[in-house]
């Protein structure tokens, strides 16, 4: 695994979960912006499910098994757009904290990530 | 607060305000435990049988009570009630279980240590909920 990204996909959902905190905390709904940003998030872990595979694919392995890593790698993935769908749904604050709880579930992904491939 | 659109069901919500984090919350655990005891159970179970069983209880009920959420209604809202405070008196029994006897469990549970390893979500989960699920809805959405 790329440290870098990982350490890079970590760094964005947590500003992700402080600006969507914030908006919750300014009694705001998610607005385009914010999506903005989910789609940022959303493309980094997306590139980190590629290179993951694509690291895999080469004969790598990560330490603590394939198959959580493989799963650990899909749900970095689906995290923040789940969070953000359920956000269109609730267009109050509580779906902006959504979003923001969607952004901190996803850090500790990405520390799981990085402990499951190094081991 | 804005009146939610009423489609043809008349359930009330359980998930508008805040709980829609109430569901992500449970959302995320299932998934967690659920996949977790899934691939425990099916790669090694002999090592710790009752960790991992437990573990899958936990995402059995975790899936109920984000479905009985989503679901809405009052059935649900008592049937999710009654599995939160299951589920509270599950997390305490196991992290109390999981620090008194270590031996008996080889490997963590989604409840070892009360929830520990999840940040201590297993056990702040379910106080919320009930808090939220305390009292029924008025029925025709008034209050949010």
């Amino acid at each position: 695994m790329l440290v870098a990204l990982t350490i890079a996909t970590s760094v964005a959902a947590l500003a992700l979960a402080a600006w969507c905190g914030f908006a919750a905390y300014r009694d705001q709904p998610t607005k385009d912006w914010h999506f903005i940003g989910m789609g940022v998030v959303t493309l980094l872990a997306l590139v980190q499910l590629i290179v993951g595979i694509v690291q895999l694919a080469r004969g790598e392995d990560p330490a603590q098994g394939t198959t959580i890593f493989v799963a650990y790698l899909i749900g970095s993935f689906a995290c923040v757009p789940g969070a953000g769908f359920m956000s269109l749904a609730e267009r109050t604050r509580w779906g902006s904290l959504t979003v923001a709880a969607g952004g901190v579930v996803l850090a500790v992904l990405e520390v799981r990530l990085y402990d499951i491939w190094g081991g | 607060m804005t009146v939610t659109d009423e489609g043809p069901r008349t359930r009330q919500k359980l998930i508008s305000g805040p709980g829609i984090l109430l569901v992500w919350l449970y959302g995320v655990m299932v998934v967690g435990a659920v996949s977790r005891s899934a691939v425990q159970i099916s790669t090694d179970f002999h090592k710790a049988p009752l960790a991992y069983t437990l573990s899958a209880i936990a995402g059995v009920v975790y899936g109920f009570i984000t479905y009985s959420l989503v679901r809405g209604g009052e059935r649900a809202r008592r049937a999710a009630l009654v599995c939160c405070a299951a589920e509270l008196a599950g997390v305490l029994a196991v992290g109390t279980w999981t620090l008194a006897e270590p031996s008996a469990f080889p490997d963590a549970t989604v409840w070892s240590d009360f929830g520990m390893g999840y940040l201590f979500i297993p056990v702040l989960l379910p106080v919320t909920a009930v808090f939220w699920l305390r009292r029924p809805r008025s029925q025709h959405g008034a209050s949010a």
